[in-house]
């Protein structure tokens, strides 16, 4: 009887510590998971990942000549394997000359015009996609680690505010569907997480690649909510959130969604 | 808590709901569908339900099952599944629409589309018929209720014949 008891004892320890593990573990899980094998292996397979292709162009652009000063992007950051790696795994980042933060594209756009002397691309162009999945892929395999800048801490605090504000007329907020419902079906679509760690995307609804910005308009309109308009503070806020939520996930760049 | 058929379940939180009077809340009521919107209509809550038809006017079940089972005009299946044996894809967010006849009278049913919020503020049940107290509604739906109140008691005849 003691001997019993004494081993239902010892079972219970063994299931508590095995318990401790497993809530000390990373639960999160990148939108990847929430894909059917096929999607997947479109991802994971470069030859087929047509995100890929928009990396391509970047490469293209990286290295050709724009503007006045008649500079490529290699000709300052460098032409190697090794440019720009890891890069995008901190941004958003704080932009200490314009005292706010800037997401990656919007860092391109501000090389664009300033150092290279040319006309910004629009947001959402292929060019400003290219450029930015370029050097996104970059950082492809490394985890995501944000920018340390103290300052950056009201736009990440800004960014959750938004998070869980309500909006719309379907009155619901991001946490509502992405924190509290992941995984849930809405129709026949699973609810991911959130995780901004394949940006710019292909996905597979668009048939093309598109950013983050892009992504987050889909939800604002699906709750029919005005759009933030492209480039707007309130997105880079968002994003500066996201990747501070999303810390240490790994970059997949170019990433494919359904 | 078990749900039992024939049994009809408290709201969550009751104390909310009896703490507004009836007169109050036509008041109230009253008010909004004249700042906001002419087609949000007036109604009273009494304890968790409207016990009233909104407009007045009883809805039709036939009207009502198409509403709900449309993507774009009532988008409960969104969220709801149901007993709709030609659709595919139904959401997991929201309890099955089965058996909601049974589960709540008329009235409850009533104040749970038009404002589930009345009951428990946390709901991500929107507010089918209300436009104040909303953030950035997109021009094209400001000021419109997501149902007007014949669409309202459309659905809401619809839901009375699930048991």
């Amino acid at each position: 009887m003691i001997r019993r008891r004494g081993a239902a004892l010892a079972l219970l320890l063994a299931l508590a510590t095995v318990a401790t593990r497993v809530e000390a573990q990373d639960t999160r899980r990148s939108g990847f998971m929430f894909m059917s094998p096929g999607t997947q292996a479109m991802q994971r397979d470069d030859m087929e990942n047509p995100g890929m292709l928009a990396v391509l162009d970047g490469a293209e652009l990286w290295a050709k000549p724009a503007g006045t000063s008649g500079r490529s992007c290699a000709d300052c950051h460098g032409g190697g394997a090794e440019a720009m790696r890891g890069v995008a795994a901190r941004y958003p980042a704080f932009d200490a000359t314009r005292g706010e933060a800037i997401d990656l594209a919007g860092r391109i756009l501000q090389c664009r015009a300033e150092r290279q002397g040319d006309a910004p691309p629009p947001r959402e162009s292929r060019t400003l996609l290219a450029l930015t999945a370029f050097v996104a892929h970059r950082a492809r395999g490394m985890p995501v680690a944000p920018d340390a800048d103290p300052r950056m801490t009201p736009v990440v605090e800004a960014g959750r505010a938004l998070w869980h504000k309500r909006l719309g007329q379907l009155d619901l907020s991001c946490a509502q569907c992405h924190d509290d419902n992941a995984g849930q079906k809405l129709a026949s679509a699973p609810i991911p997480e959130a995780h901004p760690t394949g940006y710019p995307i292909y996905r597979l609804e668009w048939q093309t690649t598109g950013s983050l910005q892009r992504r987050i308009r889909g939800c604002l309109t699906g709750v029919r909510a005005e759009p933030f308009a492209y480039g707007a503070d309130e997105y880079i806020a968002l994003e500066a959130f996201l990747m501070e939520r999303a810390r240490g996930m790994e970059i997949e760049t170019p990433g494919v969604r359904p | 808590m078990r749900r039992r058929p024939g049994r009809r379940r408290r709201a969550r939180r009751p104390a909310a709901v009896f703490a507004r009077p009836p007169v109050l809340a036509l008041l109230a009521a009253l008010l909004a569908s004249a700042t906001a919107g002419a087609q949000v209509v007036p109604y009273t809550i009494v304890a968790d339900g409207i016990p009233e038809p909104l407009g007045g006017a009883a809805g039709d079940p036939a009207r009502g099952r198409a509403i709900v089972a449309d993507r774009q005009k009532g988008l409960c299946i969104l969220c709801h599944s149901g007993p709709f044996p030609e659709l595919r894809f139904m959401g997991t967010l929201a309890p099955d629409l089965a058996g909601a006849g049974a589960r709540w009278s008329t009235a409850q049913l009533r104040l749970r589309i038009v404002d589930a919020a009345r009951l428990n503020p946390d709901t991500i049940m929107p507010a089918y018929h209300r436009t104040d107290g909303l953030a950035r509604v997109a021009p094209a739906w400001r000021d419109r209720p997501i149902l007007d109140a014949a669409g309202i008691e459309d659905v809401v005849a619809y839901l009375e014949t699930l048991r």
